[in-house]
């Protein structure tokens, strides 16, 4: 039996493998997806001596549970999260050695959304187009983690402690994301461009990995219908026929008909992915 | 042509009409082929716009886009996939209707158009073929199904397209091909990518398998 790899235990609400995404498909209908706070993904990497890209595990409100088939050096990063081994309390978003055989647990996100679970030598599953990542809107990479799934593990590289005292940003009490209007703007009232860059929204429940959808005031158009089929960015705010903006994330859709009014920075997004449900939003334009 | 701004490293580009748009994607892989889009991750066609992300100058590449005028399309070496299908499709009759011919005659249409991949969407390996003439367009099913079969060959607007697997669907539904449109463990992945050729030829339908599941 290879024991390098580990056991899940508790899967969690939604649990999936990411890695930096499978960009450069999109012509062929292929989302980019990828973990989507990739800053904490790739910092949870390298606090446990792994290539930046390596595939993590991205945990949703409520963590997971493993137990590992070898002593494993682990980093748990991104919302901050009671973490132990055996019931033992391990420091969260620093490396930390779980014994083989012991119960790994990444407790429910004190702070924000997602969870980053990066072990050493990174999670082997097989990859899709050169990445391991799951994504949820064309269910290509492996499926969301299962109670009693075996995830096999890479060799892990002797490179350690390359980061000492990690910058996490903490999870945003107020979600500020800058803007570029376009490309669709001129389908927008002015008062609509106005209310978009001056009007608090919230964080809606209904958000996912595909967007972070939100609430509040509808974005009035100056022209009805759809467009013919466009390609669709990361980041694209896009406004369906209700009128509220939604924010495209890493599982987006590659192309779409809804007029995308203005684009959120990329640098942006990884708070995004950590705005809880109700969690005031405002846009502000940026060049 | 326009060249509208896509947030901080992406440039949208819109053209007259969906002949411009593949016109100009071919003419935009040949100069990425040339070396002259260093950084540009993604090219992405649609229906009359294509789309390039990971543009290093957006602001500069965006003077320069409308001076790169497409050259004559030579026809695409490497020829035309070919489609089997069984015209069998539920919503063929209404389609014909449409059209003002029988059924048998709607697949002959069909089957004697040549298609070209315009772009892909939707789902990994979606293709949107142009290639009937326009009298041919048909709209989409007022309400669309929620589970739409793999291999279904469908219609709707002045496209045609091929679900590679199950799922909610609002084309119109003329056929069934067995031709595996996605398979991430071939390489490529896609049997139909932007700018392919392809024909649809006609199989006889099997008993069993006819308009009635």
């Amino acid at each position: 039996m290879n024991d390098r790899a580990v056991v899940v235990v508790r899967a969690g609400a939604l649990t999936t493998v990411q890695d930096l995404g499978r960009p450069g498909y999109a012509h062929l209908g292929v989302p980019r997806s990828g973990a989507l706070d990739p800053a904490a993904a790739r910092l949870a990497n390298r606090l446990v001596g792994n290539e930046e890209g390596a595939a993590v595990l991205e945990t949703t409100v409520n963590g997971c549970a493993l137990r590992p088939r070898r002593t494993v050096t682990v980093a748990v990063g991104g919302a901050p999260c009671p973490v132990r081994a055996d019931g033992r309390p391990l420091p969260w978003g620093t490396a930390v050695r779980v014994p083989a055989g012991a119960l790994l647990e990444v407790g429910q996100a004190v702070r924000g959304l997602r969870s980053y679970v990066a072990v050493g030598g990174g999670f082997a599953v097989d990859p899709v187009l050169g990445s391991r990542s799951t994504d949820l809107l064309s269910g290509l990479g492996p499926a969301p983690l299962a109670d009693g799934a075996v995830l096999p593990l890479g060799a892990a590289t002797a490179v350690r402690g390359s980061v000492d005292a990690p910058p996490w940003p903490g999870p945003p009490d107020e979600l500020v994301l800058r803007v570029r209007l376009g490309p669709r703007d001129d389908w927008f009232t002015a008062g609509a461009l106005r209310t978009l860059t001056t009007r608090a929204y919230l964080v809606s429940s209904a958000s996912n990995r595909i967007g972070l959808r939100l609430d509040g005031p509808s974005l009035e158009r100056v022209r009805p219908g759809e467009l013919p089929s466009e390609g669709m960015v990361l980041g694209a705010v896009q406004v369906p026929p209700d009128g509220r903006p939604v924010v495209f994330l890493a599982d987006h859709p590659t192309t779409g008909g809804y007029p995308v009014v203005a684009v959120v920075r990329a640098a942006d997004l990884g708070a995004a992915a950590q705005a809880a449900p109700g969690t005031p939003v405002r846009f502000v334009t940026a060049r | 042509m326009r060249v509208l701004r896509a947030g901080e490293s992406a440039l949208l580009v819109e053209l007259a009409d969906g002949a411009a748009a593949e016109a100009f994607h071919a003419e935009l892989l040949r100069r990425r082929a040339a070396g002259a889009l260093p950084g540009v991750r993604e090219i992405v066609p649609a229906a009359r716009t294509v789309l390039l992300d990971g543009v290093a100058e957006p602001g500069r590449l965006a003077a320069e886009l409308p001076g790169w005028e497409p050259r004559a399309e030579r026809p695409r070496a490497g020829g035309v996939v070919e489609v089997p299908v069984r015209y069998d499709g539920p919503d063929l009759p209404e389609v014909a209707a449409r059209w003002g011919v029988t059924p048998a005659e709607a697949a002959r249409i069909h089957s004697a158009a040549e298609f070209r991949v315009a772009f892909c969407g939707f789902a990994p390996g979606f293709g949107y073929l142009t290639g009937l003439g326009a009298r041919y367009e048909v709209p989409r099913r007022a309400t669309p199904r929620t589970a739409v079969p793999a291999g279904a060959v469908a219609l709707a607007g002045p496209y045609t397209g091929v679900y590679p697997r199950s799922s909610p669907g609002g084309w119109q539904l003329i056929g069934t091909t067995d031709a595996v449109l996605w398979d991430t463990g071939r390489e490529p992945a896609a049997l139909l990518s932007p700018g392919t050729r392809v024909r649809f030829t006609a199989v006889d339908v099997r008993p069993g398998t006819g308009a009635g599941r």
